[in-house]
């Protein structure tokens, strides 16, 4: 087995006359998680677009567990699954029809314990059969990465995972992507905030102008930047750190 | 080995149901596509029938063929609107980011069409019985009119599949039904095209929904058919060819 879950090798991407992306390489490691970093139309999307078969690059080659995304497109999407920007549920089914539907079409053995197993282990057990119209935007969000661990791809691509969602619901999504990590699972996810990054990558790629301009740990990254100053700065709690310790304290109580 | 082709019809099958749930769920949906046929058949037997002069004493024997289509006609809308919707959620995207065939997305979605406008054909034809429609009509015959039908839905499916796949908004992907639900007007469904203005009736005589009209309500009256049913033919299957090369074009750019 290869040691690379994904190898990127010069990949070229243009919208009609305008490139988006410009020679992109990378690699991430088997059981890692990668970020990769990018302000709003960096071209993230659309790298992750090729390297789940939705789209085909101009230029360049890219490899998902080993296999040619464009010559083997079958073959890396039965190793991976794709968690779009935009949840990817079924509106008018229930959570749990949902994911007995995915189970189905990824034709496994028993889709309904398949289905409630997942409802658990994301907490929506008592949620399961209701409509996912009824659902909030975090519930909906955990309903969507539920439903691309079924049946265990080993490569998960999070196209902005936390993108629209409250902090409490953002901590939620962190947790289950660490927890898929300690399993073996390689992640991929793209974002534009710089704290999800810090928080989860083993490994942080910043795409900027359609090229990646820094690739590396996060210690790697901050040896790029002159040595901390010492500087005695007043620690003021964040709007988050207040807004999460009263929601804290109120479900305590 | 296990192949993607292999799973294609299984696929499609788990697609039909999901949305066949869709319509289920969905009050709007059936008060459109059956609801509404029903309740302009009451209209035009019970009101306005009396007054309308066709050489049949049966009025609904007469009416019935238009009003399936027209039930058709607003069936397909809702095809569009589904398929819109599933390319705006980006459920499309994980399908196709999936090891399943790649046009099984969208054959569930003609399929659905298929099926659900059976239903509603079946229950308007039930309620007709209620209001008097008979037929001295054959099994062959019968046969041949749910072919007409079915090729019928299968030509606008298509159509409507340009329309989803295409639209900007839920707005535009309806659109394009209500010029389509309109023809059974100026065609020989509600009268016969004899006693229209010259114009108008040219149009009328000219366009698919006479020929398709003419040829079932000749089906089921169990009278020859005569050039009706190879005109209607050639009109359902002409349409299906062209729209069906249109929206796969679509549907490899877009999806």
């Amino acid at each position: 087995m290869q040691k690379q879950a994904i190898q990127v090798k010069e990949l070229q991407k243009s919208y009609k006359n305008l490139p988006v992306l410009k020679g992109v390489d990378f690699e991430v490691e088997r059981g890692s998680i990668f970020a990769l970093l990018g302000s709003n139309g960096a071209g993230k999307t659309t790298i992750i677009k090729i390297l789940t078969t939705l789209l085909k690059q101009d230029g360049g080659t890219a490899a998902v567990n080993g296999f040619d995304v464009a010559s083997k497109p079958d073959d890396v999407r039965k190793s991976i699954s794709l968690t779009g920007q935009f949840a990817a549920v079924d509106e008018i089914l229930t959570g749990r029809e949902n994911l007995i539907m995915i189970a189905r079409l990824r034709h496994l053995e028993n889709p309904g314990q398949v289905a409630d197993e997942l409802l658990k282990r994301f907490g929506l057990t008592d949620a399961a059969d209701r409509r996912v119209s009824t659902y909030s935007g975090g519930m909906r969000r955990r309903l969507d990465i539920a439903m691309s661990l079924v049946g265990k791809p080993q490569i998960i691509f999070l196209d902005e995972p936390t993108t629209g969602l409250d902090p409490e619901a953002r901590l939620e999504v962190w947790k289950t992507v660490k927890e898929l990590a300690n399993n073996g699972t390689t992640v991929f996810l793209t974002t534009q905030y710089l704290d999800e990054a810090e928080q989860l990558a083993d490994r942080i790629a910043i795409l900027h102008e359609g090229k990646i301009i820094a690739n590396g740990t996060l210690a790697d990254l901050k040896k790029l930047f002159p040595p901390a100053k010492v500087e005695y700065v007043e620690k003021q709690p964040t709007l988050e750190d207040i807004f999460l310790a009263i929601i804290g304290k109120k479900e305590k109580k | 080995m296990d192949t993607v082709k292999n799973h294609f019809f299984s696929d499609m099958g788990i697609m039909l149901g999901r949305s066949m749930r869709h319509i289920l769920r969905s009050m709007d949906t059936i008060i459109t596509v059956t609801i509404t046929p029903i309740a302009m058949m009451l209209l035009f037997v019970y009101v306005l029938g009396g007054a309308i002069q066709t050489g049949t004493d049966n009025y609904v024997n007469y009416l019935l063929p238009g009003i399936l289509l027209i039930a058709i006609a607003s069936g397909i809308a809702y095809t569009s609107y589904r398929l819109f919707i599933d390319m705006q959620s980006g459920i499309f995207e994980r399908f196709h980011s999936m090891p399943i065939a790649r046009s099984a997305p969208l054959w569930g979605h003609v399929l659905t069409s298929l099926v659900s406008n059976a239903i509603s054909v079946l229950v308007i034809i039930l309620v007709a019985l209620l209001m008097g429609f008979r037929s001295s009509a054959g099994v062959l015959s019968w046969l041949a009119v749910a072919g007409i039908l079915a090729l019928f839905t299968l030509a606008l499916t298509w159509v409507a599949a340009i329309a989803g796949l295409s639209a900007t908004s839920v707005d535009g992907a309806g659109a394009f039904a209500y010029p389509i639900i309109f023809l059974p007007f100026i065609s020989s469904a509600f009268v016969p095209t004899e006693t229209m203005p010259p114009v108008v009736r040219a149009f009328a005589e000219n366009q698919p929904v006479t020929a398709i009209v003419d040829a079932i309500r000749a089906l089921l009256s169990g009278q020859p058919v005569g050039n009706d049913i190879w005109i209607a033919l050639a009109w359902c299957v002409g349409i299906m060819l062209v729209a069906y090369i249109f929206a796969m074009r679509v549907y490899k750019k877009r999806a």
